[in-house]
């Protein structure tokens, strides 16, 4: 059946900002699917909140409206747009949610769309627990037995039908799952569902049969019209059940299933697709399976594309969301082109001749109180995906591509177990969190059996057994071998030791050499990796496309097209999202493969993330999946030798490893990392900025607890301190006194004279900008300037800014623009640069100068519609600004609002507050052409539901009351009511405004808790002062808003923004309107990118 | 507490063992089954489960099957998982095995490697020699365990060897005598056990043993068939004087050109009774029809092959190993209808008689290994002899 011809428009909706659980895996898949729409020729309609996406570049679709996502901006979308069909598959739970909304209010019904890829009856069965089980009833297919209770008593006879111990109590609703539980035995029963009870707002528990410590399994599935269907990829979780999918490391294909036992899951994952009627496209299905007899149930499937398509997509090769895309137009598998191959059908199975590991990545970090503890709520912020021949060299590949200073499982001295004790070290090994794989490898150093830990941890003993052979081969290194020497004399043991994925780091700790030493040994052996494909058919069929990884399992390394005479550029990526560093540099690396693939040069991407677009094998001409460590890189270097390098897209990652690799014959191009590096080093950036005469807030350095003190004297208080090379301010902090400032120096790890802390003169009442220039060596041009809504000292990451600045004059614009060029001529910069200032009653300070890519460049590119990052990666090809028409800084006449966004409801012990230190997950954006409605629109999209009426609760510091007493009527003449502290409240009983008064949390009743408690406030509006301890009244009244969905707004700037926009919005009858970045754009600047000249093609 | 001496790592490190294939490539790993030296024709399979069945699918007799899958041994052998009463395939090629975890093994792979004969080789580059198959074809080849051959001598002894081609290797698999499959009505060693209720055998077939797996007996009797088993060289008239319902034409190895009689019972049986081949079976039935066969370049050997049901317009995902497939132009339109067609290269993959009530596929819809997707062939033939009664 070839694609339907009935429609011709189709809406997309992407998945929103960047949140735990849902991260860029859907930017992949919007993008993809874009793509594929595209080239069919159907008119595509993108809405999506998130301006760091690629889907949202206005190349990939005829109308993109960067709008919140909710199912009124959605319809708004729908009766501008009047698509024929609806795609909600390729956005997450976010999509899903919006479609199935916009079908039960009949919007779908009324502009006559229809919902393609997922219909809602079939949503709603995989949705519905009750729906879901009885499906499966259906089709003979077991689920975890389970009821829910309102009583105790309910709860007892729930308890006693499920028969066997342990069971799962789970009370509805309550921030990150907090008062449920495992319990063993009636009394603990009792005691958690009572408390479950109690801590649910409605008074629900879910009692579910345990099926703790059962192997887990996910089958990622494709269908088409004609009911082909096929199994892209299995994927085994190596922790077993009782950890969230998301946060466990997870293996591909299945390791311990026989043929019988994979076709019965296989065949259960086909009945599944059909029971629940997904017509097309792709799902998953998950499945615990009890090792001890093989009983299987199915834990749930979802009818879309996932986290774990994007997975298999890059574990296998199989690009799903785009078949997904297609199939939903009404292609059959069986008509569609394997991609890798270009020969064979899609219509197949992919077959892989390698193990493809997953880890997740945490930050718990960043949430002090929040225990590392993992269990059925997702908590990673990111993940890295490594390819080996083996499960060993796989994995061993995933925990060093983690970027979390380790070198492999374990012997890289980062274990910290030897102080435990042995009770201490049980409870590592029997709970789950992000260290107990290294707590697995260290039982069996200490002699522990693989019985033993199985016992344990529930771990299956066949991914035990392969750690206990790293763990006895590694001491078989350490004490037999001994020395570098030695290993260097037995090339097959070396040979051996690199394919068990022992990195040359580990390698060098378990023989007391250093890395270089190590790396030089194997390279006078010549003991290399080899690189293979990512074919999808374990070398059955020739495969077209150059997706590679490495590895030592195999001898002989594909082939790489000779005849190919481009100049080549590597662009090394950012690799797994982190708190600080996520899609926003994974934005700049694809874009500097599509301008520079434009300009006729073959691209050669490096990364280890399979969320991101940059890892889509057709966004580079030649993909290196990889660990972004210096080892990898410089192997991937020996293979490729690029012409050039480009290291200041990825974030701090490629940054780190800059210098290493330059030393080591890396040809980087844009600016040099020496110049990157200087403007790091506060006495070299200082002494160039007293000379450029620019001014910086009163600063200085400290290796130690004295030097610090006596600089922060000298300076005054408060400070900003921070470690030197650090991204998205960790560690970063206020402080007010010498007492916190000895307790903050204790607390820092690795504080020297070559990794000092940098401590700054913190400007109180500054506003901060954020400035984001392009350079060429010649010309210096600023593409965006952007005004903190947030108070300074806010992370820049955390903090909501507006483009372009509402409040700042133009003679303080045009003083920013110079003094930017100046630091930009200085610092020789060739590519991007970003400049945080801040102004205090007009002066302008220079608080940071980084000369790479920032997390605002797509921001920028979505507000002023110039490519920033491509205009960057040129620069650094040697193309001129002047040439590609770009000469000065865009005056977009819209506005747009950057707001971030949190994940404190995953982390409930942590306090609710913003600080230097960035917090943020995501982004979001709020465009319009009056700021008030773009701040409203940013709000709005990050999830902070701004009321249009009822009461507000207002607690003002003194700082901000005259400023806000004219606020506050505004907020009266717009109808809403006003419950206010004492202090507020008599300031603007004098100014004649009315409120009422209402106790401090800890002084009295009613305070806000009880109002919150009562649904009896909307919007809570608390300005703050900067770097203080909240007091415990604040903490809590903010946690319970974030858990109740109250929003809160934090700064004057801010409640002002909000008042414009909620009066705009009265007058356009409670509406705002929405603009695509296509028709903001035909205001805006044009630039000329160089198109790859003919006689090269 | 395990030490360097628990593991074998410097065998692997020694590579006392090797493959050698007649174009010369010699690859060299480490021996992990019977220390016996032997020839046959290197094969590669892509599957990613299924070495036990591999192992013991009589088809592969004469081959050395390498398995591109990264691990093997992880779940082990076990008792129900076995395709015949042994191991079939000369050799085993795989880049790395290791002991197994799975509530249903029974044996470690290697020891059952050992204890059956059968040599076996690890830590093969089994992409490389996978490519150079691929490229070059299915290639006869020498496998040295014992240590006792040059890679020369190897090479030498691997081109000596006569190959498959023209080759008769049904007989030496194929039963010694007639025999009734499940007597005791219990599908005896089957996955999963509990539960299967069977239905009730209302009709009767005559299976020829052709290297015949174990499964698609399983098949037939879960499609309501009651099976005998008979061999190879079985006359028509004498499956004709037994009286079943139809005849059922299996797998095996080899050349079918080489197994004339196989065919000229066929002729002889297709105006009698509903006819079903799978595999060999197909080749044969074609044969019978008319058509002839040839040798393809490197097989079909995996579980992913996408197979179109041409008369349902659908594509099913098939299990296959065959080396030799029948040639479409050979086959008279007139009286075959082909049914089936490789989506990846094109090639026969089924076919029904016009003119008899025949019909055969050339993978394998019993699995074991792989999907079930062409399971509903078993019912076809039962509906098939019901409706011929």
């Amino acid at each position: 059946m070839p694609k339907r011809e009935d429609i011709k428009k189709i809406l997309l909706i992407g998945s929103g900002p960047i949140v735990i659980g849902q991260a860029c895996e859907f930017d992949y898949s919007g993008a993809q699917a874009c793509k594929a729409l595209r080239e069919e020729g159907y008119e595509i309609v993108l809405v999506n909140s998130n301006p760091a996406t690629i889907m949202t570049d206005p190349e990939l679709a005829d109308r993109t409206y960067i709008e919140p996502l909710t199912p009124d901006f959605a319809a708004e979308v729908i009766r501008r747009e009047r698509p024929d069909a609806l795609l909600p598959t390729m956005g997450g739970q976010t999509a899903l949610n919006i479609a199935m909304e916009l079908h039960n209010n009949l919007i779908l019904a009324d502009y006559g769309v229809e919902m393609i890829g997922a219909s809602p009856e079939a949503i709603a069965k995989s949705e519905d627990r009750g729906l879901f089980k009885k499906a499966m009833d259906n089709i003979g297919l077991s689920c975890a037995r389970s009821g829910s209770a309102t009583t105790l008593q309910e709860a007892i006879v729930i308890r006693n039908h499920l028969g066997s111990w342990p069971v799962v109590i789970r009370p509805g609703f309550t921030l990150g799952g907090s008062g449920g539980g495992i319990a063993k035995n009636d009394e603990e029963f009792t005691r958690m569902a009572a408390a479950g009870l109690a801590a649910s707002p409605t008074s629900e528990i879910l009692i579910e049969e345990s099926l703790l410590g059962w192997k887990e399994y996910e089958f990622e599935v494709m269908r088409d019209r004609n009911s082909n269907a096929v199994i892209v990829c299995s994927i085994e979780n190596l922790d077993p059940m009782g950890v969230h999918t998301g946060d466990s490391i997870t293996v591909a294909p299945a390791m311990t299933l026989s043929d019988r036992e994979y076709q019965v899951l296989r065949d259960a994952s086909l009945a599944v697709m059909n029971e629940i009627g997904v017509d097309t496209g792709g799902s998953n299905v998950q499945f615990a399976v009890n090792p001890k007899d093989g009983r299987m149930v199915v834990i749930e499937m979802n009818p879309r594309v996932s986290r774990s398509s994007a997975l298999a997509s890059k574990a296998t090769g199989f690009p799903i969301a785009r078949i997904a895309a297609k199939l939903a137009v009404g292609y059959a598998l069986d008509e569609l082109q394997n991609d890798i191959t270009k020969a064979t059908s899609a219509c197949f199975e992919p077959a892989l001749d390698y193990v493809v590991v997953k880890a997740p990545r945490f930050n718990f970090e960043k949430f002090p109180g929040t225990p590392n503890t993992l269990g059925t709520q997702m908590k990673s912020v990111g993940e890295t995906m490594a390819i080996g021949r083996t499960f060993k060299e796989a994995l061993q590949k995933a925990l060093r591509g983690l970027e979390t200073g380790r070198a492999g499982l374990g012997s890289d001295g980062k274990d910290d177990f030897a102080d435990l004790t042995p009770d201490a070290f049980h409870r590592a090994l029997a709970t789950p969190s992000d260290r107990r794989i290294y707590a697995v490898h260290e039982a069996f150093a200490q002699g522990m059996s693989v019985e033993e830990v199985h016992a344990v941890t529930g771990i299956d003993p066949w991914f035990l057994a392969e750690i206990e052979e790293l763990a006895v081969f590694a001491s078989h290194l350490r004490g037999d071998v001994k020395s570098l020497g030695a290993l260097r004399r037995d090339e097959r043991l070396f040979r051996q030791a690199k394919a068990f994925g022992f990195s040359d780091r580990q390698l060098a700790h378990l023989l007391g050499a250093n890395e270089d030493a190590v790396r030089g040994a194997r390279h006078e052996l010549n003991l290399r990796p080899s690189f293979q494909l990512v074919d999808t058919c374990a070398a059955e069929f020739v495969s077209v496309t150059p997706y590679y990884y490495s590895t030592y399992g195999s001898a002989v390394s594909a082939q790489l097209d000779e005849g190919d005479e481009r100049q080549s550029i590597m662009i090394i990526g950012g690799g797994p999202n982190r708190i600080g560093q996520g899609i926003e540099f994974d934005y700049c690396c694809c874009h500097a493969s599509y301008a520079l693939k434009g300009a006729g040069y073959r691209t050669i991407m490096v990364n280890s993330n399979p969320e991101t677009v940059s890892t889509d094998y057709d966004t580079a001409n030649t993909l290196y999946f990889e660990p972004l460590t210096l080892e990898d890189v410089l192997e991937i270097h020996h293979r490729e030798n690029p012409d050039g390098a480009i290291v200041q897209f990825g974030g701090q990652t490629p940054l780190n490893l800059a210098r290493s690799l330059e030393a080591n014959g890396m040809k980087i191009i844009g600016t040099s990392p020496e110049s990157i590096d200087m403007a790091e080093d506060r006495k070299l950036f200082g002494d160039l900025m007293d000379r450029l005469g620019i001014k910086q807030p009163p600063h200085g350095m400290a290796a130690d607890v004295a030097s610090a003190l006596d600089v922060a004297e000298e300076i005054g208080y408060p400070i900003l301190a921070r470690p030197s090379f650090v991204l998205g301010g960790r560690n970063m902090a206020i402080i007010h006194d010498p007492d916190e400032l000895a307790s903050y120096m204790h607390a820092l790890p690795d504080v020297s004279a070559a990794s000092p802390v940098l401590i700054d003169h913190y400007l109180e009442q500054a506003t901060e900008v954020d400035v984001d220039c392009l350079a060429d060596g010649d010309d210096v041009v600023v593409g965006g300037m952007m005004e903190h809504i947030e108070i300074a000292g806010i992370h820049s990451g955390d903090s909501a800014c507006a483009l372009p600045p509402p409040n700042l004059p133009e003679n303080i614009r045009e003083a920013i623009r110079e003094q930017t060029a100046a630091m930009a001529r200085a610092l020789h910069v060739r590519g991007l640069m970003n400049v945080q200032f801040a102004v205090q009653r007009g002066q302008i300070f220079v608080l940071e100068v980084n000369p790479r890519a920032s997390r605002t460049v797509p921001f920028v590119s979505k507000a002023t519609g110039v490519p920033m990052a491509k205009l960057a990666s040129l620069c650094m090809a040697g193309f001129k600004l002047r040439d590609m028409g770009f000469v000065e800084e865009p005056r977009p006449r819209h506005y747009s609002v950057k707001e971030a966004v949190f994940p404190f409801n995953r982390f409930p012990h942590s306090a609710v507050q913003l600080s230097p230190e960035m917090k943020s997950t995501g982004e979001v954006m709020g465009m319009d052409r009056v700021n008030g409605c773009a701040f409203l629109k940013s709000q709005l999209a990050a999830g902070n539901r701004i009321p249009q009426s009822g009461h507000i609760f207002l607690s003002l510091r003194d700082a901000d009351k005259e400023a806000s007493l004219p606020l506050a009527r505004r907020l009266i003449d717009l109808g809403f009511t006003i419950y206010a502290t004492r202090g507020t409240s008599t300031a603007l009983r004098n100014a004649g405004i009315p409120s009422q008064a209402i106790f401090k949390i800890t002084r009295g009743r009613p305070n806000v808790v009880d109002l919150m408690n009562e649904h009896d406030v909307s919007w809570i509006i608390n300005t703050i002062e900067m770097g203080a301890e909240p007091v415990a009244d604040e903490s809590r009244m903010r946690s319970m808003a974030v858990m109740r969905g109250i929003p809160i707004t934090t700064t004057v700037d801010g409640l002002r923004a909000a008042i414009e926009g909620l009066e705009m919005m009265r007058r356009h009858h409670n509406r705002l309107e929405i603009c695509s970045l296509q028709e903001y754009n035909r205001l805006g600047l044009r630039v000329n990118l160089p198109t790859r000249p003919a006689a090269a093609q | 507490m395990k030490t360097a001496h628990d593991y074998n790592w410097t065998e692997t490190r020694d590579q006392n063992a090797f493959l050698a294939l007649e174009d010369g490539s010699v690859f060299r790993g480490f021996s992990i089954g019977a220390p016996e030296d032997r020839v046959g024709e290197a094969v590669f399979n892509t599957g990613m489960t299924g070495y036990q069945e591999i192992l013991s699918d009589p088809s592969y007799a004469g081959q050395f099957v390498c398995l591109t899958a990264p691990e093997i041994g992880n779940y082990g052998i076990n008792p129900e998982d076995m395709e015949s009463r042994g191991f079939f395939a000369s050799g085993l090629i795989v880049h790395r095995v290791s002991p197994p975890s799975n509530w249903r093994s029974r044996e470690d792979v290697r020891a059952a490697l050992a204890a059956r004969g059968t040599p076996a080789i690890a830590g093969i580059d089994t992409r490389a020699l996978t490519t150079i198959l691929r490229d070059r074809g299915a290639m006869k080849s020498y496998l040295c365990v014992s240590g006792g051959v040059s890679e020369a001598d190897a090479i030498e002894k691997a081109r000596a060897w006569e190959g498959l081609t023209g080759q008769d290797y049904v007989s030496r698999v194929t039963c010694k005598e007639t025999y009734r499959w499940d007597a005791d009505n219990r599908l005896t060693v089957s996955f999963p056990h509990d539960g299967e209720i069977l239905p009730p055998a209302d009709s009767w077939v005559v299976a020829y043993d052709f290297g015949i797996k174990w499964n698609i007996l399983r098949s037939l009797r879960r499609a309501g068939l009651a099976v005998t088993v008979v061999p190879a060289t079985t006359k028509a008239d004498d499956v004709l004087a037994m009286k079943p319902d139809g005849v059922f034409l299996s797998n095996g190895p080899a050349d079918p050109a080489a197994v004339g009689y196989a065919a000229e019972a066929i002729r002889g049986l297709l105006d009698k009774l509903p006819l079903m081949g799978i595999c060999l079976g197909h080749q044969l039935l074609g044969i019978a029809l008319g058509g002839e066969t040839y040798k393809l370049p490197f097989g079909h050997h995996g579980c992913n092959h996408p197979v179109k049901d041409e008369a349902h317009n659908r594509t099913l995902i098939t299990s296959q190993n065959h080396n030799y497939a029948l040639r479409a132009e050979s086959l008279s339109d007139k009286t075959v209808e082909i049914t089936h067609r490789s989506l990846n290269d094109g090639s026969v993959e089924g076919l029904r008689s016009r003119e008899y009530p025949a019909f055969s596929v050339q993978f394998h819809p019993e699995a074991a290994p792989g999907p079930h997707d062409a399971d509903p062939l078993f019912e076809a033939f039962h509906k098939l002899i019901r409706e011929s009664k």
